[in-house]
């Protein structure tokens, strides 16, 4: 059957779904199904790293093997810096500019070094919005045991709670640069209420979040004239003799030329792994996240934290084949939008945390409930209908333009026809370690954003991730500054590369695989 | 997985696709119906650096000027976000050299005013509409710079909200101008001069720093793991 008669179960099931509630599972319930279906339980996509400061954890295996893999540096390479800088920021993304700002204003000479444009990230993307309470009803308090729920109590207490309590002030800085959130009539912030949270506390820009907060926080880094390398992509950090972190190693990716920058401390802000793929997900993510600053920090000899658990979005696309993997806003389901199998049933509360919506919807699809598209991929209906149908016509277009526009590129309109979807690989909720002012065990080495980990536990709550790069970016923006105007300059060395190749010649490394990956290897080799 | 015929569309044509005949910058090649313009870059071996960013349709990063077959019209697009036709003939368009202008968004005086100072083109807008054809967002992009120039920043920031600052409507405009850079200057200055300041937001960030919240943290940061994950099970 063609995919347009499919869709009709979905109209005709609504009204009779409309009076239903969907109780969330038991805990027990909720652990048996994640234990079952989610990506995170399958053994066999997993192995022990085997040397490096996490030796013996378990980690998916295309990270682990990145982990493992060896530097495009020479040993004894030239280090004679092209440029020499108090901070330098390292990922254009909104923990990027947001740290490159926060050291400028603190009076810092900063570089701003990134792989593609600047902006060109994740961060632009997210649509759903940034958790910060500021509802009269709402505390920091509760965003703190919301997200530990949501982490399955595997929070780092420190990191969330700093996260939380500087989370209003934050709203207020972009405010100040001219973000425009959402407002109520009175002029107050209009918050949503997200999936796992049990307080309104979601600020959006539209369904253009990320994209508002990115523009802005780009004009700004241009309007102080912060000193960018766009088209660098960091290969290798630099150490000096006490074994801080005193700069890195750049490829540019316009000539191949080897850049090497000096810096009195380096944030890394590189952002997640969707592009490596894990288990065969189609991503959300952009071009460049493959995970760079995990093997950068930990051949210096930082530690990871939480990197055997992965986010899978609920609802990439699945349909159209050009949109496989995109996002598909949380923003639907918080409005009420119906999860509907190929028989016109719901089988999940849909405001359930992330983690056990992904495992419903892969436990309908493997137990034959899913719907297959001509190209042979499976997923359930999201009943974006239904929004029309409930709050009156025009409520998909008005507060889901981004999406509206997406879909209908391709001839589909959403506010008339339910989207099939299936999770998608989408944020990498650990990283590297990092301690409350963003620094990692590696003395200088700050990491913020994505790239860090902790703060978020076994699965991250939607729109905490925004908020997480404001903070610590200002934090790890901050810190640097004030570490760098209080040192001189290190002598540039490679002497963590040596260690760490003398320990992979212990376990007999010779893989052959070139860490980082900087892009993902999608050009096909023709002939 | 447990197979279920009923759910199954039976195509296999669309398994082995169709191909097409495209044209990059010049030259022919064959692709997968289908498929996305950057994802026919790759397919012809091509490597893209500049020109993916997002792959979502949110960054502009990948403007792209495109025609269809046999007709003069050149059209603009996503390359993330567009699919190949057979017959389409497409280049991926470099970042424009606009000016942008340089200013400090908090102390500016008079920002209606100021628009004028910093981007003096603005008012020559010739209406000519060319740069509401470019844009791939479907923004009435000449309709933004006569209202910016009119004073009606709160429009400008509503319609420019689905901006990815692709740039494709500054080659095109014949005053000169770069409507996405005027836009851009003029919601942020919306944002941080015209809109309401949030009542609500300055008495949260006050009462975090009055130690509101204090006693409750002590309380939460002494229970052991098992309290905490009991009080936690309360909180609905
Ligand atoms: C589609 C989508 C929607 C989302 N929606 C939401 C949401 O609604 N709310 C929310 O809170 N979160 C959301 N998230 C998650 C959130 O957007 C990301 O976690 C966050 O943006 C990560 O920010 P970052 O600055 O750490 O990394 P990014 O924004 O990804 O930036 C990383 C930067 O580092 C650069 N880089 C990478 N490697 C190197 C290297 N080797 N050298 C130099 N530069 C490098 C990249 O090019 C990029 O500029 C969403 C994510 C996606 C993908
Ligand atoms: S207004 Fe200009 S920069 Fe913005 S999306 Fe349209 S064409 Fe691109
Ligand atoms: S292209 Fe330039 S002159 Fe023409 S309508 Fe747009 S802004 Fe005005
Ligand atoms: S790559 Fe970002 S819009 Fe196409």
């Amino acid at each position: 059957m063609d995919i347009h008669a499919l869709q009709q179960i979905v109209h005709k099931t609504r009204d009779a779904r409309r009076k239903q509630t969907i109780p969330k599972f038991s805990p027990a319930d909720r652990d048996q199904l994640i234990h079952k279906y989610h990506p995170d339980f399958r053994a066999s996509a997993y192995r022990p790293i085997r040397f490096g400061p996490n030796a013996g954890d378990k980690t998916v295996v295309e990270l682990a093997t990145l982990l493992e893999g060896d530097s495009p540096i020479q040993s004894d390479s030239d280090l004679t810096p092209h440029y020499t800088t108090d901070v330098l920021v390292v990922g254009g993304g909104g923990a990027g500019c947001a740290a490159a700002l926060h050291a400028h204003g603190a009076g810092s000479k900063v570089i701003l070094a990134t792989k593609l444009r600047l902006g060109d990230s994740n961060s632009v993307m997210a649509q759903g919005g940034m958790q910060i309470s500021v509802a009269p009803e709402d505390s920091p308090v509760t965003h703190f045991i919301d997200t530990l729920k949501g982490g399955h109590m595997q929070n780092d207490h420190a990191l969330l709670k700093v996260m939380v309590e500087d989370g209003p002030a934050i709203a207020q800085w972009l405010i100040d640069l001219g973000v425009l959130f959402d407002r109520q009539a009175d002029g107050n912030l209009h918050v949503k209420k997200g999936g796992g949270s049990s307080k309104p506390r979601l600020l959006t820009c539209s369904d253009y979040t990320g994209l508002e907060i990115m523009r802005v926080l780009k004009d700004e880094v241009i309007n102080q004239k912060i000193q960018l390398l766009e088209f660098c992509a960091a290969v290798e950090l630099l150490s000096d003799d006490e074994g801080r972190c005193a700069g890195a190693v750049f490829k540019d990716l316009d000539n191949h030329r080897t850049v090497v920058v000096a810096a009195k401390s380096v944030i890394l802000a590189t952002g997640g792994i969707g592009r490596l793929h894990i288990q065969g997900f189609p991503t959300s993510n952009h071009y460049g996240a493959t995970g760079d600053g995990l093997c950068l920090a930990y051949r210096m000899g930082a530690k990871l934290a939480h990197i055997d658990t992965f986010q899978y979005h609920p609802s990439g696309a699945v349909y159209p084949e050009q949109l496989i993997g995109a996002l598909v806003t949380e923003g639907i389901r918080s409005e009420g939008g119906h999860l509907v199998n190929a028989k016109g049933e719901r089988f999940v509360n849909e405001l359930d945390t992330r983690d056990v919506v992904s495992s419903s919807i892969i436990r309908e699809c493997e137990e034959g409930r899913g719907i297959r598209t001509m190209s042979g991929r499976v997923g359930v209906w999201l009943d974006t209908p239904l929004l029309d149908a409930e709050h009156g016509p025009g409520t998909v277009e008005k507060h889901f333009p981004a999406m509206m526009l997406q879909f209908e590129r391709f001839g589909i309109d959403i506010s008339k026809d339910p989207v099939l979807i299936y999770p998608t690989l989408h944020y990498q909720n650990g990283g590297v370690k990092i301690d409350t002012n963003s620094e990692t065990d590696v003395r200088n080495l700050f990491v913020a954003g994505e790239a860090s980990g902790g703060l978020h536990g076994r699965n991250r709550l939607m729109g905490n991730s925004l908020l997480d790069l404001m903070v610590f970016g200002k934090r790890s923006g901050l810190m640097a500054a004030s570490r760098a105007a209080s040192m001189q300059q290190g002598t540039l060395t490679l002497k963590h590369l040596q260690r760490f190749r003398a320990e992979a010649g212990k376990h007999g490394n010779s893989s052959g695989v070139i860490s980082p990956m900087v892009l993902p290897a999608y050009t096909r080799k023709v002939g | 997985m447990a197979p279920d015929d009923t759910n199954v569309i039976d195509q296999p044509e669309v398994l082995k696709p169709r191909m097409v005949t495209i044209e990059i910058s010049g030259k022919k090649y064959e692709v997968p119906e289908g498929i996305t313009v950057i994802k026919a870059l790759w397919y012809t071996g091509q490597e893209v650096v500049r020109g993916a960013g997002c792959l979502g349709g949110f960054c502009g990063a990948c403007a792209t000027y495109y025609r269809t077959k046999d007709d003069p019209k050149v059209r603009t697009c996503l390359a993330c976000q567009t699919a190949v036709q057979d017959g389409m003939s497409f280049t991926i368009m470099p970042p424009f050299p606009a000016r942008k202008a340089i200013y400090d968004i908090q102390t500016l005086k008079d920002p209606k005013q100021d628009l004028f100072n910093l981007y003096p083109e603005a008012p020559l807008c010739r209406n000519c509409n060319a740069c509401t054809e470019a844009c791939p967002q479907k923004i009435d992009v000449r309709e933004g710079v006569w209202k910016a120039v009119f004073g009606d920043f709160k429009s400008v920031s509503e319609m420019f909200m689905d901006c990815v600052m692709c740039g494709m409507c500054t080659p095109v405009c014949i005053a000169d101008i770069a409507p996405n850079l005027v836009a851009l200057y003029v919601s942020r200055a919306q944002g941080a001069h015209f809109a309401e300041k949030p009542a609500g937001l300055q008495t949260r960030i006050k009462e975090i720093r009055d130690g509101r919240f204090n006693d409750e943290w002590k309380k939460i940061l002494k229970m052991s793991e098992k309290e905490l994950a009991d009080h936690c099970a309360t909180v609905k």
